[in-house]
């Protein structure tokens, strides 16, 4: 009971004004990744953006959303390092790979 | 660190309290998202993988209805996983009335994604010829991943329609706590969370300019 008391003291020093800004800039951010698919950028930097774009997206829904950024430092913690470290592995095991059949082509 | 820091911490982890200050079903929750994401991430991997190693990837997704739809079911669920924050709000008030009319909202804006989504399907399998194993670009990859991620990920979301119509039901008879409403929400906005990849690595990537 004193657990479910300290959360709603967390989550009623959101208002509904925060999550109607969350919700404005996560629409706001697919706009302007629409805007980009148009814009004949390079791929690299449109990758990058998209990407970037996208992370900051997560990391919103994930804070405010799914109320993490209300909960104790010890759950994102035991939760969220790992998660990074098995992308950041599989990325650096994959994908440089991807590439290297590129290169392999005959032209 | 200092003795006082110490017998905090030892106390905390000694058992008998909850170090993380959530429930068990909340932090189950938790735990089943951590591994669902590792799952899309691989398959994420996998599509971008093949998506970079192929030159001849195709880009059938015209902004007319494809990129239109799309942008459309992104919508949909920001503006659900918004009506789900709203209802988990009601229902921490007390507010039963009131959260069953948020999930079922959310519900309605689950339900536009998933009906939109099956007509962008039909729209490539009927219009582009495109089906899980043959496409007219010979890029066989191009449909396997494609459908493997999006069916994947419409699977998700059909599952949370059902666990979310179970949910308003139920609170709408005086059962379950806020907190369980609150783990359904966990659910459906990591839903809305992996979309927010999907749609630019698959639909933004290989629109048709």
């Amino acid at each position: 009971m004193s657990l479910h008391t300290e959360e709603e003291e967390h989550i009623s020093g959101v208002t509904t004004k925060t999550f109607l800004n969350v919700w404005f800039a996560l629409l706001f951010m697919t706009g302007v990744e629409v805007f980009l698919a148009y814009e004949q950028l390079p791929v690299v930097i449109f990758l990058t953006a998209l990407l970037g774009l996208s992370v900051i997206k997560a990391a919103l829904i994930i804070a405010y959303f799914m109320h993490l950024r209300f909960e104790k430092l010890s759950l994102f913690l035991t939760l969220f390092p790992m998660l990074i470290l098995c992308i950041i592995l599989m990325l650096l095991i994959f994908m440089p790979d991807s590439s290297r059949l590129m290169m392999m082509r005959p032209r | 660190m200092s003795e006082v820091n110490t017998a905090q911490l030892t106390s905390v982890w000694s058992g008998g309290r909850s170090p993380y200050a959530v429930n068990s079903k909340k932090f189950g929750m938790w735990l089943f998202i951590i591994s669902d994401a590792l799952t899309f991430s691989a398959l994420l991997m996998a599509y971008t993988y093949v998506r970079l190693a192929t030159p001849n990837w195709p880009t059938p997704f015209h902004f007319s209805p494809s990129i239109i739809f799309s942008t459309i079911m992104t919508f949909c669920l920001l503006s659900s996983s918004l009506t789900m924050v709203m209802g988990v709000h009601a229902m921490n008030h007390g507010n039963r009335k009131a959260a069953v009319g948020w999930i079922l909202a959310t519900m309605a804006g689950g339900a536009g994604f998933v009906i939109l989504h099956l007509n962008e399907w039909m729209n490539l399998i009927r219009n582009e010829h495109v089906t899980p194993f043959d496409n007219p670009w010979g890029v066989p990859l191009f449909g396997g991943t494609f459908f493997a991620l999006t069916g994947l990920h419409m699977t998700h979301v059909i599952i949370g329609l059902i666990y979310l119509g179970i949910m308003a039901f139920a609170v709408g008879r005086g059962k379950f706590k806020a907190e369980d409403v609150e783990v359904s929400g966990l659910y459906w906005h990591f839903v809305d969370l992996v979309w927010m990849f999907i749609f630019p690595l698959v639909y933004l990537m290989s629109a048709k300019i």
